[in-house]
């Protein structure tokens, strides 16, 4: 039986589960126990699981991550949450060369099983230092694992999966998702994980493939519905879930279904998710394809402010659906 | 020093020394002396052109990581920075594959993988060899944590030279350290140049440096180095402060590098002089200080301390054999040890695509 859940409930809840599933987790970040998490992603947790489990810490983040790591590699498995994970980079250096490196450098002998979470988004008008969308960045260094769910269910699943893999994964949000609703599977109904590196269909068509994660997955839900109403075009929709590892099989099968391809990204068009996934199609679907990739991604400017028009820099339906009428 | 300046004191007699076994005392003699007989080595070879990229010599700094070492229990963690062979030895490391790694081979403790700045004995609590000046201050940290979390009686010793104490990483991890109760030691080796600047032309408050600890209401202490029954007698307070209390220390252990920050630093002997450094060689130098002190407590002969030094120099040559004829990691090498699910061939490890080679 399923229920509905915002995708902040959601989250919380399979944040819960691995809390209760595993005495080694431990939440930590800035506001996520006593304040109840800046985005109350973790509201109740300290309440229910004390101050062991859920723990404050100070605005230092290249100090807690760091902890973190540190603290895994002795078999503890932090959650820990980056207010913004637009403030990663006051902690790159442990992001990249501790957590990303340290299994290698050891030639095997270490593994860091931590999260890093935290909302990746633009489209809030709150300026550039604040809307910086790091998926490609992080999923670019290999040892790391990086994911972006869109739905209540799929940021319940996958969070799971997140804490219970060996390896660092970054788990990237979006505040503008936390308050959607959506059908989660009932606890009572079973443990319910969704793995990494699965992709899903979320629209069948035949025409045209959407191929987004995070919130363009749903900009491209609602822009294969206009096509399809408006202009009879049926574009099949498929949302990535997880960046690195990446479900190469299922952006390739709906390329040969369709054989038009529109990559709709968040992330800047230098190096962003969907130059990698343009690159894997003319690799290997390339005589499939009737027309060149195309992508709808954020305008090439660091965030603009002003709300009268951040939403037309970021990927959105009217962009879409422009872009795919474009190629007909 | 005048007349009624009282007497230096002689922490041979601290309680922690006076346990001391004479067998424990060659031992702590000889592990100096492999280090250096191993740096030794190390450097020819560097030179010889088998190793590669860096080499950070620990030559004129062996009482630190033997002294402190020599005081770990089964729960007692270490992780220090780029100058790590010391530190390696000192926990038990073999010198074959610690010497196999600089010279980048599949035996190697990395596999070859990470080099001289990068090695790792996780079974031995040794969790590196870190790259980055004062990156491994968090993870030092969180190691400590781990030990708290996980309600083990034990610390974590973290290393970092007299450059890493500016970086913004160590202060966040003074502060989490002292704000959290974190069993943790922080253990600045002093050499007085981070790379080649000096101790007075890189931080403020140079003439102490482990003074910063007020800051975030932390104890702290200055040791003299050549010295290592100081070493030993100071760290072990910091130790059981830490283990017994929860409460992190920051040390400043003086010390002196004979060689430049790395051998790559050919200008190591024009920000010093060389009389600075002959200086240190004749009247601190921690293996000559130790070795006289045995002599005189009658724990060791002139004999026996060359007997060790000539052992120590076989072992290091046997290590430098071993490395030669090892064989080199293979090209399909590269692309093992990068996510701990692929190596295990998991589940997790067969959906989608982990690896994005052409």
């Amino acid at each position: 039986m399923s229920r509905t859940l915002t995708y902040r409930e959601a989250l919380r809840e399979g944040l819960d589960e691995e809390l209760a599933r595993d005495p080694n987790v431990v939440i930590m970040g800035e506001e996520v126990a006593q304040y109840n998490g800046a985005y109350k992603i973790t509201e109740g947790l300290w309440k229910k699981w004390g101050s062991k489990r859920i723990v404050d810490t100070p605005i230092s983040e290249a100090g807690f991550i760091g902890m973190g790591i540190g603290a895994s590699m002795l078999g503890v498995r932090p959650v820990m949450e980056l207010m913004f994970w637009s403030f990663h980079s006051v902690a790159f250096d442990q992001l990249v060369n501790n957590a990303a490196c340290v299994r290698y450098m050891s030639g095997g002998l270490c593994n860091c099983p931590i999260v890093v979470r935290g909302p990746a988004n633009g489209g809030t008008n709150v300026g550039a230092t604040h809307s910086h969308i790091p998926e490609g960045l992080f999923a670019a260094f290999p040892g790391l694992k990086v994911c972006s769910p869109a739905t209540p269910a799929d940021a319940k699943g996958l969070i799971k999966s997140a804490i219970r893999d060996n390896d660092p994964v970054y788990f990237m949000e979006n505040t503008l998702l936390y308050g959607k609703s959506g059908e989660v599977p009932d606890p009572a109904d079973g443990d319910f994980v969704v793995p990494l590196g699965e992709a899903k269909i979320t629209r069948e068509g035949t025409d045209i493939s959407l191929i987004a994660h995070g919130r363009s997955s749903i900009h491209a839900l609602e822009a294969a519905q206009v096509l399809q109403d408006q202009h009879g075009i049926s574009a099949e929709v498929l949302d990535l879930r997880s960046i690195r590892p990446l479900d190469q099989e299922a952006i390739l099968a709906t390329v040969r279904k369709t054989n038009r391809v529109v990559l709709v990204d968040e992330s800047k068009p230098f190096g962003g998710v969907s130059a990698m996934v343009a690159t894997l199609i003319q690799e290997h679907a390339f005589d499939y394809l009737d027309a060149p990739v195309k992508r709808v991604c954020s305008i090439d400017a660091p965030a603009i402010y002003s709300p009268h028009i951040e939403d037309e820099q970021l990927p959105n339906p009217r962009r879409i659906i422009e872009k795919v009428l474009s190629m007909a | 020093m005048t007349s009624d300046s009282p007497p230096p004191l002689d922490f041979a007699q601290s309680p922690i020394n006076q346990q001391l076994t004479p067998e424990q005392k060659v031992e702590l003699f000889t592990q100096m002396v492999r280090i250096r007989r191993f740096e030794q080595a190390g450097l020819k070879h560097y030179q010889m052109g088998k190793i590669g990229g860096f080499l950070h010599l620990y030559i004129g700094q062996e009482s630190v990581a033997v002294g402190t070492i020599s005081l770990g229990g089964p729960d007692d963690h270490f992780i220090t920075a780029y100058r790590d062979h010391g530190h390696a030895l000192a926990v038990g490391m073999g010198m074959n594959e610690c010497m196999a790694e600089m010279f980048g081979k599949q035996t190697g403790c990395s596999k070859g993988k990470g080099g001289s700045m990068h090695f790792f004995a996780p079974d031995k609590n040794y969790w590196g060899g870190h790259g980055i000046v004062a990156g491994q201050t968090p993870l030092g940290l969180g190691l400590a944590y781990g030990l708290k979390y996980l309600e083990k009686e034990g610390c974590c010793l973290c290393y970092l030279g007299d450059g890493a104490v500016n970086q913004g990483a160590f202060h966040e991890s003074l502060n989490l350290a002292a704000l959290f109760g974190i069993p943790v030691v922080f253990v600045i080796e002093n050499n007085g140049y981070s790379m080649g600047t000096s101790q007075e032309r890189s931080s403020s408050m140079s003439s102490c440096l482990a003074q910063r600890a007020d800051a975030y209401g932390m104890d702290w202490d200055v040791i003299n180095g050549s010295d290592i029954y100081e070493v030993r007698a100071k760290t072990y307070i910091a130790m059981e402060r830490a283990r017994k209390e929860l409460k992190p220390s920051l040390i400043e252990i003086d010390t002196y590098r004979y060689y430049g920050h790395s051998i790559a630093d050919a200008n190591h002997k024009k920000y010093r002089t060389p009389e600075e450094i002959e200086h240190y060689k004749k009247n601190h130098d921690p293996i000559s200080v130790f070795r006289q002190k045995l002599i005189n407590e009658g724990v060791i002969t002139e004999d026996q301390a060359a007997e060790i030094n000539k052992a120590a120099a076989a072992e290091a040559n046997a290590a430098v054999k071993f490395a030669d004829e090892s064989p080199a990691p293979t090209i399909a090498d590269i692309s093992t040890d990068i996510y701990w699910e692929s190596d295990n061939q998991t589940p997790a490890s067969q959906i989608g695509r982990h690896f994005f080679n052409d």
